[in-house]
């Protein structure tokens, strides 16, 4: 009964976000058009000839950019920006009266961007096919499967850490910063501008415990069929979802009873 | 136009904002910080490039540095100026606030432009400059004054092209009302800026240097600072520099014409 009653709510904020989603089409298409900066990556890649030093294939890699490009589009997650705006605006008041927990609403926002994205995404990758026809491949279905999955724990991961900066919003106000700094690391560490597998040895050494190359790497590497280790990354994504949650959990709970709504 | 009364009216403008965002000191502190940790990022990854055999588009590791840190400086001076005030106009039209502006007794795109200011793209400025000096140890260069000129007139020729591509971009918000993310689409595409535009392939270049000159932007200043760079390269980029800040003038002044205000 109750599982069934949040079935129902899911759906239907799922259903209002992405009616939500598509008045903003035109957006969301420049979103996606933001993110191709892995293309300007592999032209400088193959354009210098310098997927000799790790022994990639010219098609190997714009394979693995092309998807480095979709798994990004699709673990983006800007939570905290929209967290700290409604915080900043009192929105969040009426929000903790509902018996939902609010990031339901902001999951679930996610969730409709990234349907909304899919066309566009795809409209992007199929003029990169036009550029580049040698890179064109079909992945199998367990493949696709696998590297779906992935993708999505990536998103997860993403969307727990940015959840867990959000709730710092209850003490500091402005926790978007934080954000910016961690968005540093992911940038260069999670395999967007270069493959995980090309950096020096003093960096590959300590990376793999990290989160980073779980995000990009990892699923980008499954999708294009690059060598990779699949069960040690699926692990490990899902251990580092094991060790966010309850994090997220006390900082969520510990934030909520210092909240004080406006004009308190 | 009066300088003097514009002159006070900056510095009122720099006290206003200068007091507001001083309000948040931790801010500044993180955002150093990331400031930092984007320059090691980005240096991480020319090192990267430069694993194979030394040598991109015909440039070397040390000279490829200087361009990093004119994009530093350069990137410093779109998070102090460019970004805080033109996101705004997204929100005036969004809100009608822009009304007000239009009403003052004073150029609306200068009260548009410089009205605010975020003092932590100063620490930006400030390592780039760090790291110019840094290259120019190493590179051996001579300075005179004349090459010094030379250089100050390159620079300020590539903050004007960013500005003014800045603000082209914010001046169609007046159709679009929402480009809050076709200057996200914009700050991507200047990533490239990191990299010599000689690693890049032929039609990237041209798109670089005729559609979006980004090219312009920081090769030009390197090439100058290298002494590698050609007159005409230097004058090109003076001529386009001015063609810029003259079309987006036009460009406001034209976009003004079919503002409506936030009721009609």
């Amino acid at each position: 009964m109750k599982s069934k009653l949040i079935n129902r709510k899911i759906v239907t904020l799922l259903q209002v976000q992405y009616s939500n989603m598509l008045e903003y089409r035109v957006e969301i298409a420049l979103w996606a058009i933001s993110g191709v900066i892995p293309f300007f990556m592999l032209n400088i890649w193959t354009n210098n000839n310098l997927n000799e030093s790790i022994n990639i294939s010219d098609v190997m890699l714009s394979r693995y950019f092309l998807c480095a490009f979709f798994v990004r589009q699709f673990s983006v997650v800007w939570v905290v920006f929209s967290f700290e705006e409604d915080s900043l605006m009192g929105k969040i008041s009426p929000y903790l009266i509902q018996p939902l927990n609010p990031f339901f609403r902001y999951f679930t926002q996610h969730l409709a961007e990234q349907i909304t994205r899919f066309p566009f995404a795809l409209i992007i990758a199929f003029f990169f096919f036009i550029f580049n026809p040698e890179s064109i491949w079909i992945p199998n279905l367990g493949i696709l499967f696998l590297s779906t999955i992935s993708t999505f724990l990536s998103f997860l991961i993403q969307f727990l850490i940015q959840s867990i900066v959000a709730c710092l919003c209850f003490w500091t106000e402005k926790a978007s910063s934080i954000e910016r700094l961690l968005f540093i690391p992911t940038l260069f560490l999670s395999g967007l501008l270069a493959p995980v597998i090309s950096f020096p040895e003093y960096v590959k050494s300590w990376i793999y415990y990290t989160p980073f190359p779980y995000l990009i790497d990892f699923p980008a590497n499954v999708l294009s069929g690059n060598e990779t280790n699949i069960s040690g990354g699926f692990s490990m994504q899902i251990l580092w979802i094991l060790l966010l949650f309850p994090v997220f959990r006390k900082i969520w709970s510990s934030g909520t009873k210092k909240y004080t709504a406006m004009g308190s | 136009m009066n300088p003097r009364k514009y002159l006070k009216v900056y510095t009122k403008f720099l006290h206003t904002s200068l007091a507001s965002e001083l309000e948040y000191k931790t801010n500044i502190l993180i955002d150093l910080i990331t400031a930092i940790l984007s320059l090691i990022g980005s240096i991480f990854l020319l090192s990267i490039f430069f694993q194979n055999d030394g040598i991109i588009g015909g440039w070397e590791f040390e000279q490829a540095l200087i361009i990093q840190s004119i994009y530093t400086i350069l990137n410093g001076i779109t998070n102090t100026w460019f970004n805080p005030n033109l996101s705004e106009i997204v929100k005036h039209i969004r809100e009608g606030t822009l009304d007000f502006v239009l009403l003052k007794p004073i150029d609306s795109q200068f009260y548009i432009s410089l009205k605010k200011i975020n003092p932590s793209g100063f620490l930006e400025i400030m390592l780039g400059f760090f790291l110019l000096f840094f290259c120019i140890n190493i590179n051996q260069i001579n300075i005179n004054l004349g090459f010094l000129a030379l250089c100050l007139i390159t620079i300020i020729c590539s903050i004007c092209i960013l500005y003014s591509l800045w603000f082209f971009i914010s001046t169609t918000t007046i159709w679009f009302v929402k480009t809050w993310n076709a200057t996200e689409v914009l700050r991507s595409f200047l990533y490239i800026g990191r990299f010599p535009l000689n690693s890049f392939s032929f039609s990237l270049r041209i798109f670089f240097s005729v559609f979006i000159p980004i090219a312009f932007i920081t090769t030009i200043p390197s090439e100058v600072f290298l002494g590698l760079s050609q007159v005409w390269k230097i004058l090109l980029e003076v001529i386009v520099a001015g063609v810029f800040l003259f079309s987006s003038r036009k460009f406001w002044l034209f976009a003004l014409k079919f503002y409506s205000s936030a009721s009609s």
